[in-house]
Formats: structure tokens, sequence, C-alpha cells
């Protein structure tokens, strides 16, 4: 095949993939651009094998690894709850970075298969290409790496600090710059391996003071690395379809970063800077235990729902732990036969990820268009009757728009002391990660339910 | 005087960003997962890297260092590929609308 057509080919996949992400403008049109986003990846792959044109022993090798790879992700994929989505995103992005290295590695050793010059003398443009390309898969793979085992609780999730922290990175990465340029100049085997080491320290000493409750920030940050270093090996393979897929992968990340970081209206330095909600507070958290608080049970809540006309309900991360969502999908069909009207309301960073409820919800069969983004519904807590929170507890904090001195004070929070009885669902009146106490947990309109989401959730669907 | 290819590509690649800037900022929020696992499956498209390494090999050295590693990440990028494909489809089966 000639070296045009498959360009254009790659062009086409190209914009296949950005068709892909096209259609998840909505849910209706999300299937086909998953189609197109298939077909893309097959005219690519295809492609590759026609230009290569070398049809050898190594070609059967390649359709086995290819098997063995696909059936592995095949049976991930069937195999995965849905609970666990962020800590299968967060491994997904480690094999992106980690096959980037590869790729860099193998061009590295044998230029003339990739038309880059011989060893020793690889086109200079090239060589910066395939070592950043190599640098920034080395820091998504062990950055990943860290990100999987906070998300699967392997790992701590409270973050690692240590003075000097910030100022180890800078010089890593400077060093990475320095060894960069060195390696351009004698083109030195030593050099690229030691760079490649590097950015693997650098990447997991990045991620580790970030706090598990960051993690929505991490992993969509990450998802961008992945992207700019599949850019960047796209530049040195001089192929179109990877230039366009990274800058696509790149840019979608940051967008998601910066909406994280929005949703928690803090800068992506503070959060990339990490060490949040490592502060001591235990000694202003105890004096307010002492506040009153109106404690409620399952009966209670029941009857304060079912005489309700409205219902919104706000999960949070506790759902996903206690995998509620079935059972509270249970209760809101109870409800609805009752003939109360019920709503979502979805904070953007409720969760370990973004879109993460969103997915939970899907799961238990609640119809999307029930479901509600922060801006859509925050007005309508004044009307409704019953807030009901299940696992979400800073976002629902009203400290953040009334207390200048609150480490979350200017973080956009759902209104829901508005509603005319709050029903927290809670296991203690422990704060949240943000290691602030929640001011909602002693007003006269709410009613806090101490228990598991779950369990109680089951307990109401049994009183209704 | 002529352009270096290289411009050409820098050119794809900043105008791709743009695309991908406007794009993105159009996925509904709701979609935000499926996004994220989409484009983990499409940046696996690194694998024809992968397959020009492992293909480069001489018939008679299948297994030299620099085919490898190949090899290796065809292994990684096609699990993230599969992986990555059918569980977006799985969780973008289960968004449905309210049954009227």
């Amino acid at each position: 095949m000639s070296a045009n057509l498959s360009a254009t080919f790659y062009l086409i996949s190209g914009i296949l993939f950005i068709l892909a992400l096209r259609g998840l403008s909505s849910p209706e049109t999300s299937r086909q651009g998953n189609y197109f986003g298939i077909a893309g990846m097959i005219i690519a792959i295809a492609v590759t094998f026609l230009s290569v044109g070398n049809f050898g022993l190594g070609l059967i090798y390649i359709f086995v690894f290819l098997l063995v790879g696909g059936s592995i992700g095949a049976f991930i994929a069937f195999r995965i709850p849905m609970t666990a989505m962020p800590e299968l995103v967060a491994g997904f992005h480690s094999l992106v970075g980690l096959a980037a290295v590869f790729v860099a590695i193998s061009a590295f050793l044998k230029p003339d298969a990739f038309n880059l010059g011989v060893v020793g003398n690889i086109k200079l443009a090239s060589l910066i290409e395939m070592s950043l390309g190599a640098a920034i898969g080395a820091i998504t793979f062990s950055g990943s790496i860290i990100a999987f085992l906070k998300l699967r609780g392997i790992m701590s999730g409270a973050p690692i600090t240590f003075s000097g922290q910030h100022i180890i990175n800078l010089i890593l990465g400077i060093s990475i710059i320095i060894l960069v340029t060195y390696l351009c100049l004698n083109q030195s085997n030593y050099l690229f391996w030691t760079v490649v080491a590097i950015s693997f320290l650098l990447g997991v000493l990045i991620i580790i003071p970030i706090g598990g409750a960051d993690m929505p920030v991490v992993i969509s940050m990450l998802n961008s690395y992945s992207g700019w270093a599949a850019a960047g090996i796209g530049f040195t393979l001089e192929n179109t379809a990877l230039i366009i897929t990274g800058a696509l992968v790149g840019s979608s990340g940051a967008i998601l970063s910066y909406i994280m970081c929005k949703g928690m209206n803090r800068s992506f330095f503070n959060v990339i800077l990490g060490g949040w909600g490592a502060t001591d507070q235990s000694s202003t958290a105890k004096s307010k235990e002492q506040k009153p608080v109106k404690n409620g049970n399952a009966d209670d809540a029941a009857f304060l729902m079912k005489n309700a006309s409205s219902v919104i309900i706000v999960p949070g991360y506790g759902m996903a732990v206690a995998q509620a969502q079935h059972a509270l999908r249970e209760m809101v069909d109870a409800l609805k036969k009752n003939g109360v009207k019920v709503s979502y309301a979805i904070h953007p960073v409720a969760g370990r990820m973004p879109g993460h409820m969103n997915v939970l919800l899907a799961e238990a069969n609640v119809p999307y268009d029930e479901v509600f983004e922060l801006e859509e519904i925050n007005n309508d807590f004044a009307n409704c009757d019953v807030a009901y929170v299940i696992g979400a507890n800073d976002v629902t904090n009203p400290v953040a728009k009334s207390d200048p001195q609150s480490p979350i004070y200017g973080m956009p929070v759902l209104d829901v002391e508005k509603s005319k009885s709050v029903l927290f669902v809670k296991r203690s009146l422990s704060p949240g990660y943000a290691g602030i106490d929640n001011d909602l947990f002693y007003r006269d309109n709410t009613l806090m339910l101490f228990a598991d989401a779950k369990k109680m959730t089951e307990e109401i669907v049994k009183s209704l | 005087m002529e352009i270096d290819p290289f411009i050409f590509r820098l050119s794809i690649f900043i105008l791709s960003i743009f695309v991908g800037y406007y794009v993105v900022w159009s996925v509904t929020p709701s979609l935000h997962t499926p996004l994220m696992s989409v484009t983990n499956a499409i940046s696996s498209v690194i694998i024809v890297g992968a397959i020009i390494a492992a293909l480069a090999g001489s018939s008679d050295e299948i297994f030299e260092t620099s085919t490898v590693f190949g090899y290796l990440a065809i292994i990684l990028a096609s699990v993230n590929i599969f992986g990555g494909f059918l569980v977006t489809q799985r969780m973008l089966q289960m968004y449905k609308k309210k049954k009227k």
C-alpha cells in the first residue's frame, strides 16, 4: 500500500474517532458513536498491516498476542462491576502509558524499521519526539498505577507528603529536559534509559501527595497525559491517526480536569500540589459534636417521603461504597407509586471520577432524564419537600456559601438546606474528606438517619 | 522554499486540539465516564506503532529486543482496545429514557 493511500486511511480513522466523541453529546447518539470508534480502530490496524507488507512468521505472533490481550480486555470489560469503574479507567490509562513507552523503546532500538535513521544517528526531531513520548508515557504509567492502588484501597487514600517534595519533583522534571538535550547530542543508550527511569519515578511522586477524594482530577489528568504521550509517538511515527487521537484525548482529559477543579472551586495547581484534607481538624470537630442533632429511623423517613409531593435524591461516593443504587431505585419506584415526583441531583465531583454517579444510576435502571446536574436542579430545592442525601457530604455543606474561613468556601454546593426537610443518611457524624463539619447536620429541618446507606434504604422500602 | 512535513503534522495536531476542545465541551456531563473509557480505547491506536515494531524483525530473528517490546505493546494496547470499547458499550447500553 502506498504511503499516500495509507496516510489517507489514517486520516479517515482519525475522523471516525472525532465522531466517536461527538456521539457522546447525547445518550441516543452515543452507541452509534462507539461503533464509529471501533470502525476507526479496525481501519487503522488493517492499514498498518497492509502498509508494512511483511507477512512473515511475525504476523502469526502478532495475531496470537492480539488475541491474548483482546480476550483479557473483553473478560475484564464484562466482569467489572460498575462501582469499580474509576480503578478500571486508571488501570487502562497505565496500559496506554506503558505501551507508549514500549513503542518508543523499540523505535529507539531499531529506528530503521520506522524510517527514522539508523542506530546512533536518529533524526533529531524524531529523537526529541520519541523521548518525550516515552517520558510522558512513563509518568502516565506509574502515576496511574498509584491512582489505581489508591482507588482500589490497596494503598491508603491519604496524601503522602514530605518536606521538599515539590522541589524534588521540580528537579526531576528539569533533569528529564536536560537529559533529553544531552541525548540529542550524543544519542547514548544509557541516557535514554535514564530518562525513562526518572519519568517512572516522577509519575509515582506526582500522584502520592494527592488525596483519595481528589481522584476525579487525577484520573482526568492522567487521561490527558496518556493522550499527549500518544501524540508524541504519533509525531515520531509520522502517523496522522495517532496525532489526531492524541490531541483529542489530551484536550478531553484537560477539559475534564478543569471541570472537576471548578466543581471544587480549587485551582489545578492546588490539587496537583496535593496534601489537602491532611490538616488536623479533630479538635474542632469534637467540640461541635455536642450540638443537638435530630435522629430518625426508617419509619420516620418513609412517612416523610410518602406524604411529600416532590423528593430530590442527592447521591454521593457513599452510595457507591455501599452499593446502594439498586435499593435506591426500589425506594424511588415505591415513592412514584404513591404519586411522589422524584428527581436526582448530581454534583460534578460526586464520586471518584467524572460522571461516576450517572453510570451507577443508569446501572440501576434509573432513566437518564430524571437525573440532573447541579446548575439544572439547584433552584428546585426551594420548592421540594424532601431532599434525600445518600452518601454525599461536603457537596451539600452550606458552609461553602456562608463561611469565608472554611477551606471549601466558594465551592459550588447543592442547596439541599432550602428544601422543607432533609433526610441525611450517614453512618456517623464524622466530617467528610475535607475534614470539615457539615452545618447541615444541626439544622432544624434535618433528620439524620444513622446507618449504612444500603440497609437504611432497604428498610425505608419495607416501611413504604 | 519547501515546507517541512513536520509543520503539516503540527498543523494537524493543533487543529485537532481545537476540534477536541469543542467536541468535548459538547459531551453531556452524564456521559463523562463513558467519555473517559472511550478516549482510553481510542488512544490505544498506539498499537499501530507496536505492529510496525513487531513486524520489523527479520524472519530468522523474530524475538530480538525491539520486536519483543513491540509484542508486549501489542498485548497492552489490545487489552485496552477490547476492554475500552466493550466496557463503553456496556455502560452506554444502560442509559435509558423514561418509559412513557
